[in-house]
């Protein structure tokens, strides 16, 4: 009886946990349909170097992180140093400058450090769609054979490089 | 000069039927692209569709349905062209799949509880009247 009393409690509170959880879910995160495909081959224009192209092609046999970035973009500014900190411990990272001006994202990359081994340029955005970029910063790890294992969707955070990218890039470079 | 008149004429006819067709594809495609807009999700403001946002993004968006649009591409090729790269969240109307399963049939199952929980619930309460009724009749004899 005393369980049949609290039968319409439990289911309260069990709707309470799940509408609670998803009241903490960030909306803005869609998981990518992408995960588990082959990365869209692109090449684009070098940052920097205008007459040179970047083109995944060259990735091939490489694992890499391709993160999508722009000048206009403060949520990139805040992931920035993070960046240049991955630089500097030889995490191979690559710039997609999304819908921004050279002279800009190149002043970027001068005042804050360039973390990027290339920047391709991404002017008219139209490989950001390929790769279905809805919000700068959006990072991509891609494998030896150009599938993507991972897509960060937003700042990249210490913890999700320590849990997740770092662990993920190893097992995939062994 | 007969000849040449109705080579002059048939020409402009051709032509003219030709820039119209162009005109019909036009107005085609934007019929279409308002329609379809209205049915996706602009990513940037997830709660307004792809026709209402200005969002640079959803204006790229629109852009390129336009020009899939004018490769003659149908509007099931537009939508799966999307939902590749944004994946089904960019339609507001989700197709039924395994994971989209407890949002399309989830109310039918909650409504079956509940009939089945008043149908329960209305039987007891007259079972328990019943056997009022008779413990009161008790009463009343004794």
């Amino acid at each position: 009886m005393t369980l049949k009393r609290l039968l319409p409690l439990i289911i309260f509170l069990l709707l309470v946990g799940l509408l609670g959880k998803g009241l903490f879910l960030n909306p803005k995160e869609i998981p990518s349909p992408l995960v588990g495909k082959p990365a869209p081959a692109f090449s684009a224009p070098i940052l920097g170097q205008p007459d040179k192209l970047f083109s995944t092609e060259d990735m091939k046999g490489q694992v890499w992180l391709l993160n999508a970035w722009a000048s206009w973009c403060a949520a990139c500014r805040d992931e920035h140093p993070l960046l240049v900190e991955m630089h500097k411990y030889g995490i191979p990272l690559y710039g997609l400058a999304y819908k921004d001006t050279e002279a800009e994202a190149l002043e970027v990359l001068d005042k804050m450090g360039n973390p990027y081994i290339i920047s391709a340029n991404d002017a008219d955005g139209r490989i950001g769609i390929d790769y279905g970029v809805y919000g700068v910063p959006e990072t991509y790890l891609i494998d030896k054979q150009g599938i993507i294992r991972y897509k960060q969707i937003g700042p990249i955070t210490p913890q999700d490089l320590q849990e997740k990218i770092i662990p993920l890039l190893k097992e995939l470079s062994a | 000069m007969m000849f040449l008149r109705a080579i002059a004429l048939v020409s402009l006819m051709l032509f003219t039927s030709l820039s119209f067709a162009d005109a019909n594809n036009e107005a085609d495609i934007n019929v279409r692209l308002k329609r379809l807009s209205n049915e996706l999700r602009c990513l940037v403001c997830q709660n307004s569709t792809l026709a209402d946002s200005d969002a640079p993004l959803a204006q790229d968006l629109r852009n390129e349905i336009r020009k899939l649009m004018e490769e003659g591409k149908s509007d099931e090729e537009v939508v799966a062209f999307l939902v590749a790269r944004y994946g089904d969240f960019v339609t507001f109307r989700p197709p039924v799949n395994a994971n989209t399963a407890l949002l399309w049939f989830g109310p039918f199952i909650m409504l079956a509880i509940g009939m089945i929980t008043l149908v329960v619930v209305l039987k007891r309460r007259a079972k328990l009247l019943e056997s009022q009724q008779t413990t009161t009749q008790d009463h009343t004899e004794t």
